[in-house]
C-alpha cells in the first residue's frame, strides 16, 4: 500500500481561505481535515457595542452573503424586541435577499464551479471544447454573460438598498427606503430581462419548465442550456457518485414573510421531515483553536487559542444538532421544502451533482418568487416602523443564506451587547471533527475521492469541495 | 500589465463589488487597458500547487510583478506572528507574503478600507491585530513601513471604501496602466483624488433638506440624516452620490446614513453608527471646511426659514408635499 499526505491550498474559487489536508492510500483519500485558516473575531468585536451596530458590522463579515448576515442580525434584533418587520418591509427584505442568493448561485455555477471543466486535464472528453468555450475562467462566454446579468439584476438591490454588498437598509422594523410605483415598474422590467437571460443561457427553455421537473431522472437528464451541459459532464465524470454528504439536511427556512417562510424550515433525515430544535444545537470546540467548553450559541463564547495547540487544526467551531453533523445549502433547502425532484435525488444521498442541481432548481424557483414579490409591493404602504430595543434580553435570527442555515444569537445587558454568536452555513458544512471524532460533512464527503499519482491538487477533491460552495469568511467570522 | 490579487483578512466584498462594474463590465475594462490577472483567488482557474508555483515565480523574480492588489486587512496576531491568517498550503502568514511580494511589485494597490487602514476587521478592540498595508488606522506605517515605495516610486495606493465602488478600483488600475498614476493624484491619506476630492454630500438627494436643516428623526424618513441619524456625508470623501452605486443609488439615496467608510477608523465612531452624537443638543462634528460660528448662525437662520414642504416631507417616508407650481390660476 502506498500512502502519502497532501496539503491542498491556496484553495481558490471558494469565498475566503481554505486549506484541506488529505491522507491518501492507493490512490484514494482515506481521511480529510478541513482547516479554516483565518480568524478575525467578529463575535468578540460585538461585545459592549450598541445592539443596533450589529446592522453595520455583521454584514461586513462577508462580501458575498452580506444581505444574509444583515437579515440575520435584523431578525435577531427583532426577536430581542419581540417584533417582526412590517409586512411590506419584510417583502422588500425578501426581494433583496432573494437577489443576493440568486446571484450567489449563478456566481458559483459560472465562475467558481464549472471553470474546472475547462481544464486541460479534461481535453479529449466529448464535452470539453464546449466547456472551454462557455466556462473558461474570466473568458468563457457563460462566465462573461453571468457577470453582466448579475451586475444588472443587482440594480434592484441598488433601488431598495442603496448598494451591494453592505447595505444598511434592512432594519428590525422594515426597510429604510419606501419604493415608489416607478421603482416597482422598473424592478419588474429588470426581472423580465433577467428571466430572458436565464431562459436563453442556463435553462434553454422557460424557467417554469425547469422549476417544475418532478423526478430525479428528468433533472439529471436535463439536456438544454448550460444546465444541460453540466448534466452531460456530471454523467460522464460520475459526479453523482462523488462527495456523499451525511444524509441529514438542515434548513432554517428562507424568506420569513408574514404568511410563512417561502422555503420551509426543517430537518430531513431518513426520509422524514421534523422541526428544527435550535435548543439542541451545540458548538464543539475540541478540534478548533478555541478555549472553552461545548455550548449552545446563546451561551457560547469566543476565546481563540493563541498558541494554536493540537489536536485542534482549524479556527472553525464544530456545530452539531443533537450531536450530529448536518448538511446545509440549496440542495438541503429544496429537500426540506419538499421539491419532488430534490426528494427523489435525496433518496440516493447528496453528492456533487445533487448539490449543483439543487442550486439550479433554486435559481428557477427564486426567479418566479421574485417576480411575484415585486408585483406585490404596495407603494402606498408603510415599509418601516421604529422598533425600540429593550435594555436587557436575548434574541435569535434564523435565515437561509445561499449556502444554507445562518443563525445569529444576541444577548443584551444594560443596552449593550453582552453576547453575540454566529453559526454560518459553512460552519456546519466545513466543521472540523468533534469530541466524538465525528468529522464534518466535507471531511466525510472527501473520503474515497480518487487521487492520481501525479496530482498534488486532486481534481476530484476540487469538485467535491466546491460542490458545497463554501464561504470561508462566514465560517469563522 | 499583470496583476496579482491577494485576499487577506477581509470579507471579499471588494471583489464582489468589482464584478458589478458596468459599461463596460470588469473583464472588458481590464482587457481594454491591457491588464490581466496573473492570479485572482475568486476568479482564476489555478488552485493549490499551481498557485504556489506562481507565487514562487514572483518571489524569486522569474516573473516580474506589475501590480500587487491586496484586499483585506493584514493580521498581525496572535502575538505578532500573523498566524491568524496563514496563506493556505504555504505554511506562511499573509503578513509574511505581503511583506515579501510588495517590494517586487511596480505598484501596490490596497483595495478597500480593511487593506488601506485596517477597517472593520480592526473594530471592537481589534481581536486579530488587523492593520492596513501601509497604515494602522490613521497612523502611517502598517504591514509596510511609511517609507515604503513600490518599483514605480509611489507609496501604496489606498483605494478606500467599504466596499470599494467598482469604478474606483478599475479606474485606478486603468490610470496605472496608462502611466497616469502619480503621487500628486493621491490625497494626504494616499487615496486617489479622482473620487476622494468629492464629499458624499455632493449630489446627495437630501441636499435641500440639509440646506434648511429639515431633519429625519427616525429611520425611513426623507429628511437630512445629519442632525439625528448619524450621517457624516458632509465630512466623508467619496463621489458616491455623483457616480451612483448599482445602477445609480447610494447609502443616503436608500435612506440610511453615510458612515464615512472611506476613512481610517470609521469602524469605531465612538457612538452608535446610526445616532448623531450631540453636545448640548448640537450635533458634534461639522461639515468639512465650515467655520463653527458660521455653521451655527446659518443653521439657526435656515431652520427658521424652513418651508412647510420640507418640514413635512422630512419626517415622511415619501414625498407628501410637492413643489408649488407657478401657474396662472384659471
Amino acid at each position: 500500500m502506498t500512502t502519502r499526505s497532501l496539503l491542498v491550498g491556496p484553495f481558490n474559487r471558494v469565498e475566503g481561505d481554505l486549506e484541506i489536508r488529505l491522507e491518501v492510500a492507493d490512490g484514494h483519500v482515506t481521511a480529510a481535515y478541513a482547516n479554516s485558516p483565518m480568524f478575525r473575531g467578529f463575535e468578540v468585536m460585538m461585545l459592549g457595542k450598541d445592539p443596533m451596530d450589529a446592522l453595520t458590522i455583521t454584514p461586513r463579515i462577508c462580501g458575498i452573503c452580506s444581505i444574509s448576515q444583515s437579515a440575520a442580525a435584523s431578525a435577531a434584533l427583532g426577536d430581542l424586541a419581540g417584533r417582526a418587520q412590517l409586512p411590506q418591509g419584510a417583502l422588500a427584505t425578501a426581494i433583496m435577499h432573494g437577489i443576493e442568493n440568486l446571484c450567489d448561485h449563478l456566481t458559483h455555477f459560472n465562475l467558481f464551479f464549472c471553470a474546472d471543466f475547462a481544464r486541460p486535464a479534461y481535453a479529449g472528453r466529448s464535452w470539453h471544447e464546449r466547456a472551454v468555450a462557455r466556462f473558461t475562467a474570466m473568458e468563457g462566454s457563460a462566465a462573461r454573460a453571468c457577470v453582466a446579468a448579475r451586475a444588472e439584476i443587482l440594480h434592484i438591490v441598488g433601488l431598495l438598498g442603496g448598494k451591494w454588498p453592505h447595505t444598511l437598509a434592512i432594519q428590525p422594523g422594515g426597510v429604510t427606503r419606501a419604493p415608489t410605483l416607478r421603482d416597482r415598474i422598473r424592478m419588474g422590467s429588470t426581472l423580465a430581462s433577467f428571466r430572458r437571460y436565464l431562459e436563453t443561457t442556463l435553462f434553454g427553455t422557460s424557467v417554469e419548465a425547469f422549476a417544475e421537473v418532478s423526478t430525479a431522472e428528468a433533472l439529471i437528464g436535463w439536456d438544454k442550456g448550460d444546465a444541460g451541459l453540466f448534466m452531460e459532464i456530471a454523467a460522464d465524470l460520475g459526479l453523482g457518485g462523488m462527495g456523499f454528504g451525511p444524509g441529514r439536511y438542515l434548513s432554517f427556512g428562507a424568506y420569513p414573510l408574514p404568511e410563512d417562510r417561502a422555503f420551509a424550515q426543517g430537518v430531513w433525515q431518513d426520509g422524514a421531515l421534523s422541526p428544527v430544535d435550535t435548543g439542541a444545537i451545540r458548538e464543539d470546540l475540541s478540534h478548533a483553536w478555541m478555549h472553552g467548553d461545548t455550548a449552545h450559541p446563546s451561551k457560547g463564547e469566543t476565546h481563540p487559542d493563541e498558541d494554536m495547540q493540537a489536536p485542534a487544526y482549524s479556527w472553525c467551531k464544530a456545530p452539531r444538532l443533537g450531536g450530529q453533523s448536518m448538511e446545509t445549502g440549496a440542495f438541503a433547502r429544496q429537500v426540506v421544502d419538499g421539491h419532488p425532484a430534490a426528494l427523489d435525488l435525496a433518496a440516493h444521498g447528496s453528492n456533487v451533482r445533487a448539490r449543483v442541481a439543487g442550486r439550479l432548481l433554486e435559481i428557477a424557483r427564486t426567479q418566479i418568487l421574485l417576480e411575484r414579490w415585486v408585483s406585490a409591493l404596495t407603494p402606498e404602504a408603510r415599509f418601516i416602523e421604529d422598533v425600540p430595543l429593550p435594555a436587557h434580553g436575548s434574541g435569535k435570527g434564523l435565515v437561509e443564506a445561499a449556502r444554507g442555515a445562518l443563525g445569529h444569537w444576541i444577548s443584551v445587558e444594560n443596552g449593550r451587547i453582552s453576547g453575540y454568536q454566529i453559526i454560518a452555513p459553512t460552519t456546519w458544512n466545513f466543521s472540523p471533527r468533534d469530541a466524538a471524532g465525528l468529522p464534518g460533512p466535507v471531511e466525510a464527503a472527501l473520503v474515497g475521492a480518487e487521487v492520481g499519482d501525479a496530482e498534488d491538487t486532486p481534481l476530484s477533491v476540487q469538485h467535491i469541495v466546491r460542490s458545497f460552495d463554501p464561504c470561508m469568511v462566514c465560517t469563522v467570522h | 500589465m499583470n496583476i496579482l490579487w491577494l485576499q487577506s483578512a477581509g470579507c471579499g466584498g471588494c471583489t464582489m463589488s468589482l464584478l458589478n462594474a458596468e459599461s463596460p463590465g470588469v473583464f472588458d475594462l481590464l482587457d481594454n487597458a491591457g491588464l490581466r490577472f496573473l492570479w485572482h483567488p475568486a476568479l482564476s482557474q489555478e488552485t493549490g500547487g499551481e498557485v504556489r508555483r506562481i507565487l514562487n515565480d514572483l518571489e524569486t523574480g522569474r516573473v516580474p510583478l506589475d501590480i500587487l492588489c491586496v484586499e483585506g486587512s493584514i493580521l498581525t496576531g496572535p502575538k505578532g506572528t500573523g498566524r491568524f491568517q496563514m496563506l493556505s498550503g504555504t505554511g506562511r502568514s499573509m503578513l509574511d507574503w505581503v511583506q515579501s511580494l510588495a517590494p517586487r511589485a511596480a505598484h501596490v494597490v490596497a483595495v478597500g478600507t480593511c487593506a488601506t487602514y485596517g477597517g472593520v476587521t480592526s473594530a471592537g478592540g481589534n481581536p486579530a491585530g488587523a492593520i492596513g498595508v501601509q497604515y494602522d488606522g490613521r497612523n502611517p506605517g502598517g504591514a509596510l513601513p511609511e517609507s515604503f515605495r513600490s518599483g514605480s516610486g509611489l507609496p501604496v495606493i489606498n483605494v478606500a471604501g467599504c466596499p470599494t465602488h467598482p469604478d474606483w478600483v478599475t479606474e485606478t488600475l486603468m490610470l496605472i496602466a496608462a502611466g497616469e498614476m502619480r503621487a500628486d493624484a493621491l490625497d494626504a491619506l494616499q487615496r486617489p483624488l479622482f473620487y476622494a476630492e468629492n464629499l458624499v454630500h455632493h449630489a446627495c438627494p437630501k441636499n435641500e433638506f440639509y440646506e434648511y436643516k429639515a431633519s429625519a428623526e427616525k429611520p425611513g424618513q426623507m429628511g437630512c440624516m445629519m442632525e439625528h441619524l448619524g450621517c457624516v456625508g458632509t465630512q466623508a470623501v467619496g463621489d458616491c452620490n455623483i457616480r451612483g452605486w448599482n445602477g445609480g443609488s447610494s447609502c443616503t439615496r436608500a435612506g440610511y446614513a453615510c458612515i464615512n467608510c472611506t476613512a481610517p477608523e470609521f469602524e469605531e465612531p465612538s457612538h452608535p453608527f446610526s445616532e448623531t452624537p450631540k453636545f448640548a443638543g448640537i450635533p458634534v462634528g461639522l461639515p468639512s471646511d465650515m467655520p463653527k460660528a458660521w455653521f451655527m448662525a446659518l443653521a439657526s437662520l435656515s431652520k427658521a426659514a424652513t418651508p412647510k414642504r420640507l418640514s413635512d416631507n422630512a419626517v415622511a417616508d415619501r414625498i407628501k408635499v410637492t413643489p408649488t407650481l407657478r401657474v396662472k390660476q384659471k
